[in-house]
């Protein structure tokens, strides 16, 4: 069943190219598929994978090079990680929605009969009842919905099935499942493009491997001549800086004991494991446990009531005012502390803002510039200035530094380093090793629950991966503090 | 809680109609009922319109005014000049579908522009009738004042008005892509759908059903006037919420509307039975509305907890 | 001014809008009864002004938010301030609290039901209007109460050449703007109607602000009644009918933004001028009320497309 380099190609790739301005997010990528193939696809966040995806789903245009479908497009399907069912309509009723042939004052019938038999055939057992609205299923059966409706007939028969990290939300099982399905299907003649983090899942059934890095494919071979650990190799080792062993302040008393973690006064608490497993909606709970939406923080009476203050990674939902200048989004947090009978002091707001432009050094001439008009790591390092300069002492960071060049990570993290010294604690998750290595301790998170706690030296890129994936050769290692 | 959205509202009904008969026996008799609902006919029909618009996460402040202008139409044109009243109609339910292409395409707040158009609806009307006036199409007025066995028009009308908008919106395919629109449009996009069109079909399905509410109104008073309806705009959006509808992710219920309609109607008739001053009728409504809300929310929450 | 700074100043729209209504009804009489025109103007613009300062707090909340119980709230208002003032002389400032009050309590109710029940805005508002309406229609019982005469005296006179309402709406409307420009509380609430979530996160008190906010604009629609019946002799029941899509008109025309967190009070009071002076104008070329209606939704609906349409270019 392994793809041979002749005979019919279902897609071909050829020196593919998809530039956002000057950001490379696919650099020239050759790649074909053919019936039958399995093509895992590897790669670190940021690789290039999704921008691949939606090149082939026809979601983008390539800037460069082409994408072509010598059989046509029909029959190529994609299951995208975000959900992209209709929450309000039913199993049934979303599979019309993707099979307009489905007409006719019985098409609910058939639709049901189609769905069912598709849900059979990949999950057997699968308990989901076809009548039931989406938004009542558990993510799990979405999942597991929106994998079956790419596998359905559709008046039809699927020759291509794209697949971006199909097996997130879905418990070891019905992976298992779904995996067995994947090699009945390619077996079958079917084409499969497979992403996901689980190097298990990709050695159980990729026929083919390919590893990109920075928009370019750097390996493809056949999956038999890979071994795991020249796997990770080929994705590239992410640099662990050492974190630096500087003096560190003794840790103070336990300040944040929530959602099954603690943290201690000055002390650099981590979160971490694969994106999207709870680690920002547990930094959310606490931090809207801490705060009220009814009065603003005052300072904190006991160690239980410090005040907390938020820095957002996805900063268009969580951080950013877009119709603000870069001032007023600054002071935005403090300007209840240097009011006077609620008038905003806008000296004392100029001289605060002023001050932070130049210790964390945003790129800009004049703060009365909109926020907007600022690059994505400069608006990051606005809500840096905004939450550090409060006298919060529990700082809660969700994957802040998002868009941040290297460099300004590096005075960050210094800047991180010198307030955490002077008493100030932080939780901070990141999807990215080299921050998470910056910490003194470290939880690892997977199904939205604490896997492990790492702590010094045993935070280690190596020891996280481990943590965070369900992998069948490998068995979580949890290490006591 | 699906179960829910639709049995809170027969609970509603069913609640306020037998207080109603236990309240005013006689009000149980074929002429009582359909006193109780007869104008409940125009209400249930606006009511859908609004359904249509809420449905793709839109809101309707003009159905009002465009009902009361249909009513124009219906009372003059379409009496004295059939063929030019019906293609009226049609041009104001394609004036309908365009509204929610432009809304779509230049991502316009729908609150604002049909605010917009209420004014000029409303205009077109007084151009009509500028006086109240008017007559009503002989064969509308007999439809209106059918008399078919055992059950009353009006219940007969609003059993056919739920048991349309359940086939077109429920069970039709279109009716269920419709409903995707407002559930989540992006994945309409991905699977291939033109989001505009659909749009534009939505608020044509309203344009129709406000031209059926103008046609029952001038049916049941037989003249009309360029102000006749102006309360249905509010009437009809708590007609949606209260038939279990939502404001948002294309939830609605097309039977729901219809009883929140017949709910909202009997609510001032019942409280006119307690021998309560007509002062509270519309109050009644608004406490009615509040407290069958509130009966939701606890439902809800029983919901999550289980 | 450059063109960039026109359009970064979208109240100058709704200002020359008027001001060319304005020019074109002076045409037709050839410049006779400016003095008159204006006047007018300001007394009927004031009170659609007050409402849609109120009605612009709400809406700079962000989508969603908007209040549809102002009519009812200005009926009730003038019904029971001008019921326990009887036309006695010397109660004018008793009844002007029992308006006020009446606005508090409004507000207060509203927010209960935004909040406690988690009702959308609009059907929260909605429906406790109409227990309001009722409220005014059995306290009132069909009578017709005069103002004191002091109370009328003032609400038809004038001050410096200006009308005192319009005074009044001038006086609120520079109460907004400092509030909105700058105080703490115009801060916050101009970060939640930009992002709800990231202005909770960012520590400012949602709730409270989204509160006062229901708070005001009632009382706004009170004051509004509590002047409008002791301008027009009496409370009527349907005294704020055409208030409510007026005070919606105003805040969108005067060019906040109706996604929120944008407010512009200038604009306001320019819009509120414009409504009077296109319906003089129209009048004035003996258009009829039909016409006078379809030129007016025209003219919001275009404005949104240019307002829309110059958000896009930048």
């Amino acid at each position: 069943m392994s793809g041979t380099e002749t005979g019919p190609v279902v897609v071909e790739l050829t020196n593919a190219a998809k530039h956002f301005g000057p950001v490379r997010a696919l650099d020239g990528v050759s790649l074909r598929v053919h019936p039958g193939d399995c093509v895992g696809l590897v790669g670190h966040n940021g690789a290039g994978k999704s921008t691949l995806v939606n090149l082939v789903n026809g979601a983008l245009a390539p800037t460069g090079g082409s994408v072509t479908f010598p059989g046509g497009t029909d029959g190529v399907r994609a299951v995208f990680q975000e959900l992209s069912l209709c929450p309000n309509l039913t199993v049934a009723e979303n599979l019309r929605v993707s099979h307009p042939g489905l007409t006719g004052l019985r098409w609910r019938r058939a639709a049901r009969a189609e769905i069912g038999a598709s849900l059979d055939r990949v999950f057997p057992d699968h308990g989901i009842d076809v009548d039931a609205p989406v938004d009542t299923l558990s993510i799990a059966q979405r999942q597991m919905v929106e994998i079956a409706i790419g596998f359905a007939p559709r008046a039809g028969q699927a020759r291509l099935v794209i697949l971006d990290e199909p097996t997130s939300a879905l418990d070891a099982g019905i992976a298992e499942q779904l995996l067995a399905h994947v090699r009945r299907f390619c077996a079958a003649g079917g084409a499969v493009i497979f992403i996901s983090h689980m190097m298990g899942e990709i050695f159980s059934v990729a026929n083919r491997i390919v590893v990109l890095k920075d928009g370019r494919s750097v390996a493809e071979r056949p999956a038999a001549e890979f071994t795991r650990q020249g796997l990770v190799d080929a994705m590239g080792h992410v640099v662990t800086a050492a974190a630096a062993a500087a003096a560190r302040a003794a840790p103070g008393e336990i300040v944040i004991e929530a959602e099954g973690l603690n943290a201690r006064r000055g002390e650099i608490v981590g979160l971490s494991g694969l994106a999207g497993h709870g680690q920002a909606a547990a930094l959310a709970r606490i931090y809207l446990a801490r705060t009220s939406g009814w009065r603003t923080a005052g300072p904190s009476r006991s160690k239980q009531t410090a005040n907390a203050v938020f820095v957002a990674g996805d900063r268009g939902r969580d951080g950013v005012f877009p119709l603000w200048s870069i001032l007023r989004n600054v002071s935005i947090s403090v300007l209840g502390r240097d009011a006077r009978a609620g008038v905003v002091n806008r000296r004392a707001e100029r001289t605060l803002a002023e001050d932070w432009r130049r210790r964390i050094g945003i790129r800009t001439d004049n703060l009365d510039n909109p926020l907007l008009s600022l690059s994505g790591g400069n608006q990051q390092k606005v809500l840096f200035a905004r939450a550090l300069a409060s006298d919060a002492e529990v700082v809660i960071m969700d994957d802040p530094m998002r868009g941040v060049d290297v460099g300004t990570k590096q005075d960050v993290y210094a800047m991180i380093r010198a307030e955490a010294a002077k008493g100030r604690t932080f939780l901070w998750y990141s999807t990215e090793t080299e921050e998470v290595c910056q910490c003194d301790r470290v939880f690892v998170f997977r199904n939205g629950t604490i896997s492990a706690e790492l702590t010094g030296a045993d935070i280690t890129e190596e020891k996280i991966l481990e943590a965070s994936f369900e992998m069948q050769d490998a068995l979580p290692q949890v290490v006591p503090a | 809680m699906n179960r829910y959205r639709i049995l809170l509202p027969v609970v509603s009904l069913a609640v306020l109609l037998g207080l109603t008969f236990w309240m005013q026996p006689r009000a149980m008799s074929y002429f009582g009922v359909n006193l109780l609902f007869n104008l409940a006919v125009p209400i249930a029909l606006a009511t859908v319109a609004q359904m249509f618009i809420i449905m793709v996460n839109d809101i309707d402040l003009s159905i009002g005014a465009f009902v009361s202008l249909a009513a124009c139409v219906t009372a003059t044109w379409l009496n004295d000049a059939p063929l030019i009243g019906l293609l009226a109609m049609a041009a104001l339910i394609l004036a309908y579908a365009g509204m929610g292409a432009v809304i779509h395409a230049l991502e316009l707040p729908a609150i604002v522009v049909t605010l917009g158009m209420s004014f000029v609806w409303g205009g077109l009307a007084l151009f009509l009738l500028p006086t109240p006036g008017g007559a009503a199409p002989e064969w509308l007025r007999a439809i209106m004042k059918v008399k078919p066995p055992l059950v009353p028009m009006a219940v007969v009308a609003a059993l056919l008005i739920a048991g349309v908008t359940h086939l077109l919106v429920i069970r039709a395919g279109l009716g269920t892509v419709l409903r995707g629109v407002g559930g989540n449009p992006r994945a309409l996009t991905r699977a291939g759908w033109n989001v505009m069109q659909l749009k534009a079909l939505a608020y044509a399905g309203a344009g129709l059903f406000g031209v059926l509410a103008g046609m029952a109104l001038v049916g049941l008073t037989t003249a009309a006037d360029a102000n006749i309806a102006l309360r249905y705009t509010l009437l009809s959006i708590a007609g949606v919420i209260l038939g279990g509808g939502e404001f948002t992710g294309g939830k609605v219920s097309p039977v729901g509307a219809v009883i929140g309609a017949l709910t909202l109607t009997l609510a001032a008739s019942f409280l006119s039975f307690m021998r309560l001053s007509p002062d509270w009728q519309i109050g009644a409504q608004g406490a009615i509305l509040i407290l069958v809300l509130t009966a939701r929310l606890i439902f809800a929450r029983r919901g999550e907890t289980t | 001014m450059s063109l960039a700074g026109m359009t970064s100043k979208p109240w100058i729209w709704a200002w020359a809008a008027a001001a060319l209504a304005f020019a074109a009804t002076l045409v037709l009489t050839q410049g006779r009864g400016a003095g008159e025109l204006a006047y007018a103007a300001l007394s009927f613009g004031a009170f659609a002004a007050i409402v849609g300062l109120g009605q612009m707090l709400v809406i700079t909340l962000g989508p969603g938010n908007v209040d549809l119980s102002i009519p009812a709230t200005m009926t009730l208002a003038a019904t029971l301030a001008l019921k326990f003032m009887g036309s006695d002389p010397g109660t004018a400032l008793p009844g002007l609290a029992i308006a006020l009050a009446v606005g508090l309590g409004v507000g207060a109710a509203n927010f209960a039901l935004i909040f406690l029940l988690r009702l959308p805005p609009i059907i929260a508002t909605l429906a406790a209007s109409l227990i309001y309406q009722s409220l005014a229609i059995w306290s009132n019982r069909g009578l017709r109460i005069k103002p004191p005469t002091g109370l009328a005296e003032f609400a038809t006179g004038r001050f410096l050449g200006l009308p005192n309402v319009a005074w009044v709406g001038l006086a609120l409307a520079l109460m907004v703007w400092v509030l909105l420009e700058r105080s703490l509380w115009g801060r916050w609430l101009l970060a939640s109607g930009q992002n709800l979530r990231a202005a909770r996160l960012a520590g400012v008190p949602v709730e409270a602000v989204r509160a006062a906010t229901y708070l005001a604009v009632a009382v706004f629609a009170a004051l509004a009644g509590y002047l409008l019946a002791s301008f027009s002799g009496g409370a009527a029941l349907n005294m704020g009918a055409e208030y409510l899509l007026m005070s919606i008109a105003v805040v969108v025309i005067g060019g906040s933004s109706i996604a929120g967190g944008n407010s512009n009070v200038p604009g306001v009071w320019g819009a509120a001028l414009f409504m009077f002076l296109v319906v003089s104008m129209l009048n004035s070329y003996g258009a009829a009320a039909g016409v006078r209606n379809v030129l007016t939704g025209t003219i919001i609906i275009a404005i949104v497309i240019a307002a829309s349409s110059r958000r896009a270019r930048i």
